[in-house]
């Protein structure tokens, strides 16, 4: 396959998301160690510093947001399986889909420099917040480190950007005869919908950064204030601006970023619950309109990052009731999926499995929502590890389930092998455990006051001391779940592996799936075999024994009524 | 099943605030509506995976769909109207005018509370005289005879039962002033005031936390609030009145 091919260059973003996780959560173990135990030593380094803390959690966030849950699901799977699941034989923009891979490969590699250069990685966290970000003297890592961070997101958002426009150019253009809009698959509209959300939020993004590179460097002050006191140097700028603006403009990225992580898994939830299942997806096109509005709605929700930032009381109460009401289109896709699983009793093969702990880890992960909607409650937990188990649990674990049901689900196509049943359900058990047992309990160390961002708990004002202490026990048994999880990928691994090293069995369709990427003729370039689409996906019969793809030209018996 | 007599279930910390009562209440009260949804929720998938009775479809979407929406969005609007009473109760309007009046600064990585004397005024300041080394980290103009008073402390000292105006600003960098145990919590922020008002109730020692990362000293920029009634606490003033 040629270096443009759609097939490599997602095979590419996978290997970086892979690169990206493995140290993403090798940093975070050092974390939970060095937080359970702050004496605890490094191997190979010894104990961690305070600054030392805040660049782990810095890269952990930035890798693991942009590197894992926006390149894998949207730039990885989007390239293996996008055009095919359409009907085309290619990206709309080869040379540019190439292009932007290997500036997300230069991205990658900007950021990991980040740590070795003099002061190490950046200490601000992913949402790198002036002033904070925006001088040297504000601590070690903020100088050339955070210089490294802002050259790599910029890069980041540029591939992403070109990345957002193939994928939709691909979608509108590309779609083989008969695959009208309302046969695409929820995949594919997952994929559509955040590609029009990475555009817009990746070029605010990417317009932030300048403007903070000029604050650094070219003495304007969009974001800092006429004066400020850093450090004992008084630093005085010709501009009078505000840290708030910043807030705005990462915010009105940062939130839909997490849609963009979210939205094709969602799709590709719906997608397999109903191959399983052996039927439709109940309320297919009230599916199709809940996932644009979350799209929709989900660049009107970015204040509820800052209700307690110094915003208007006001703007506080908007953009309560604006995230408020995105939870109706997602409770609206919880209900789709219980119905269309109520008393189907599924097989349980491993991809199915990551469908429903995705469907488990959204509602367990959502419900937390609308409490820190309202502003008077996210008064108290906003920063605390309440929010962290939130997020951890609707976009990380939710996210990463995505991945993991893509991979098992579509492994026939990639490696030409579907992987091991026994290692794929130990793997899930595994995960789902491991995944509760380390975020559930940080609902209860947040609720008791824990901060975000603390190097530790213990050794600071007595009242602070008192008043975290109780939050210890919980902080081993995260910690200790943190590290059962981390172990609990490794049968993921040996499955890859060992798959791999067998050889190849092209079974034609094994889970009897009714959507293109499985046609015999997917990959075929002939131009006698181009596709043609007779039917909407996800047709079985009434019993569920028999299915219609949506190439079969002839139907044979009655399909189930919507 | 009541929701005050078992807040430990949910590791909250004390309440020490007038406020705090009713901002509880809805916390508790989302909590518990939020765990019974995700225990029918999970009822339901699981029951789904594990019973096989296929039913002729269609379903009825209106009962599966719209009506259980209907009631989802009924309730979530219910709650976050309570929520909004809360909030513009605590935020719509400034403290009373008989407030104490504190002002907070925040720096890395030390809080300062300054008082502002007998004459109930604080005097200027200015970034270019702020030293801590020199005494006057918050930059106390000498030459202003409303500051010649004011009394800057690394302590909140307050007298419980009495509302508080707090005037929060930062030097350097975002800072979060939180007290957990007053359910209170805002961001001072470089270049701007923002106002916050709560009444302490129970004399006692808070931890004050910072709680928006602001470098390497993050984690140790705490500092304490004690409530003490109110005769100890014109005694402390006095004392610190007295002083220069």
């Amino acid at each position: 396959m040629s270096a443009t091919h759609h097939r490599t260059i997602g095979f590419g973003y996978l290997a970086i998301s892979l690169i990206a996780v493995v140290i993403g959560t090798l940093l975070s173990l050092a974390m939970r160690l060095h937080l359970t135990w702050p004496n605890w030593p490094l191997p190979l380094h010894g104990p961690i510093l305070p600054e030392e803390y805040l660049a782990l959690v810095t890269m952990h966030g930035t890798l693991m947001l942009f590197f894992v849950l926006t390149v894998a699901p949207q730039s990885g799977f989007g390239n293996l399986i996008l055009p095919s699941q359409i009907g085309a034989r290619r990206m709309a923009f080869p040379c540019l889909n190439a292009l932007s891979l290997y500036l997300t490969v230069a991205s990658l590699i900007t950021l990991l420099a980040a740590t070795f250069v003099p002061g190490g990685g950046p200490i601000g966290g992913w949402t790198a917040y002036p002033p904070l970000s925006s001088t040297p003297l504000a601590g070690p890592g903020q100088g050339y480190g955070m210089d490294c961070w802002l050259a790599a997101i910029a890069m980041f958002s540029i591939a992403s950007t070109i990345s957002a426009v193939n994928t939709l150019t691909t979608i509108v253009k590309l779609r083989c005869e008969g695959m009208t809009w309302e046969r695409l698959p929820l995949t594919v509209w997952g994929w559509f919908t955040a590609a029009l959300l990475s555009v817009l939020a990746f070029s605010v993004l990417l317009a932030a950064l300048l403007l903070l590179f000029c604050d650094r460097h070219l003495h304007t002050a969009f974001f800092l204030p006429s004066q400020e006191l850093i450090n004992g140097v008084l630093l005085q700028h010709r501009g009078d601006g505000s840290p708030l603006l910043w807030l705005h403009l990462f915010w009105f990225f940062g939130h839909p970023e997490v849609y963009i992580a979210i939205l094709p898994g969602m799709g590709l939830t719906s997608m397999v619950i109903a191959n399983f299942a052996h039927r439709r997806v109940f309320a297919y096109h009230l599916m199709i309109a809940t996932t644009l509005l979350i799209g929709f709605l989900g660049i009107l929700v970015w204040g509820h990052h800052m209700f307690v930032a110094g915003l208007n009381p006001f703007a506080g109460t908007a953009f309560s009731i604006s995230t408020i009401a995105i939870a109706i289109p997602a409770s609206a896709k919880v209900l789709s999926w219980l119905a269309t699983l109520w008393r189907s009793k599924p097989e349980l093969a491993t991809p199915m499995l990551f469908a429903l702990g995705f469907v488990s880890l959204f509602i367990t992960g959502g419900l937390s929502g609308p409490i820190l909607a309202q502003p008077i409650l996210d008064e108290y937990l906003h920063n605390t590890f309440f929010v962290v188990a939130h997020f951890h649990l609707i976009m990380a674990m939710a996210g990463v389930f995505g991945l993991f049901c893509a991979t098992y689900y579509w492994a026939p196509i990639l490696f030409h092998r579907r992987l091991s049943e026994p290692l794929g359900k130990l793997h899930f058990w595994g995960t789902i455990l491991g995944a509760y047992s380390t975020f559930l309990p940080m609902h209860l160390t947040g609720l008791a006051g824990e901060p975000r961002h603390y190097a530790q708990l213990t050794g600071i004002t007595p009242a602070a001391s008192s008043l975290l202490q109780s939050t210890l026990p919980l902080q081993r048994h995260i910690t200790a779940s943190a590290i059962f999880l981390a172990c609990a990928q490794l049968p993921f691994l040996l499955n890859l592996i060992l798959t791999l090293r067998r050889t190849a069995e092209a079974a034609e369709n094994p889970w009897q799936a009714t959507t293109l990427e499985w046609s015999p003729y997917a990959d075929s370039q002939q131009p006698e075999e181009a596709p043609v689409v007779h039917h909407g996906p996800c047709h079985y019969s009434a019993s569920g024994r028999e299915f219609l793809t949506q190439w079969s030209t002839e139907t044979t018996f009655q399909t189930e009524p919507e | 099943m009541s929701l005050q007599a078992n807040p430990n279930f949910w590791h909250l910390p004390r309440n020490a605030a007038l406020h705090g009562h009713a901002l509880d209440t809805h916390l508790l009260l989302n909590l518990w509506i939020a765990l019974a949804l995700l225990a029918f929720a999970h009822i339901v998938l699981l029951a789904g995976v594990a019973i096989r009775n296929r039913t002729t479809r269609p379903h009825n979407k209106t009962l599966l769909e719209y009506l259980p929406l209907a009631a989802l969005t009924l309730l979530f609007f219910g709650l976050a109207v309570r929520a909004q009473q809360l909030w513009a109760a605590q935020r719509y309007t400034g403290a009373d005018l008989s407030a104490m009046q504190v002002e907070v600064t925040g720096m890395q990585f030390a809080w300062y509370f300054r008082y502002p004397g007998p004459d109930a005024a604080f005097g200027n300041t200015k970034l270019s005289l702020a030293s801590a080394a020199e005494g006057n980290p918050l930059g106390l103009d000498p030459d202003d005879p409303y500051g010649r008073d004011d009394i800057v402390s690394s302590q909140l000292v307050l007298p419980a039962g009495r509302e508080v105006d707090l005037t929060l600003r930062a030097q350097d960098v975002i800072h979060g002033f939180s007290v957990p145990e007053m359910r209170l919590k805002q961001n001072a922020v470089p270049g701007q005031t923002v106002h916050i008002h709560f009444t302490p109730q129970t004399p006692g020692d808070y931890a004050i936390l910072c709680t928006q990362v602001c470098g390497l000293g993050h984690y140790r920029m705490n500092a304490t609030m004690h409530v003490v009634p109110q005769a100890d606490f014109a005694a402390w003033l006095a004392a610190h009145e007295a002083k220069p």
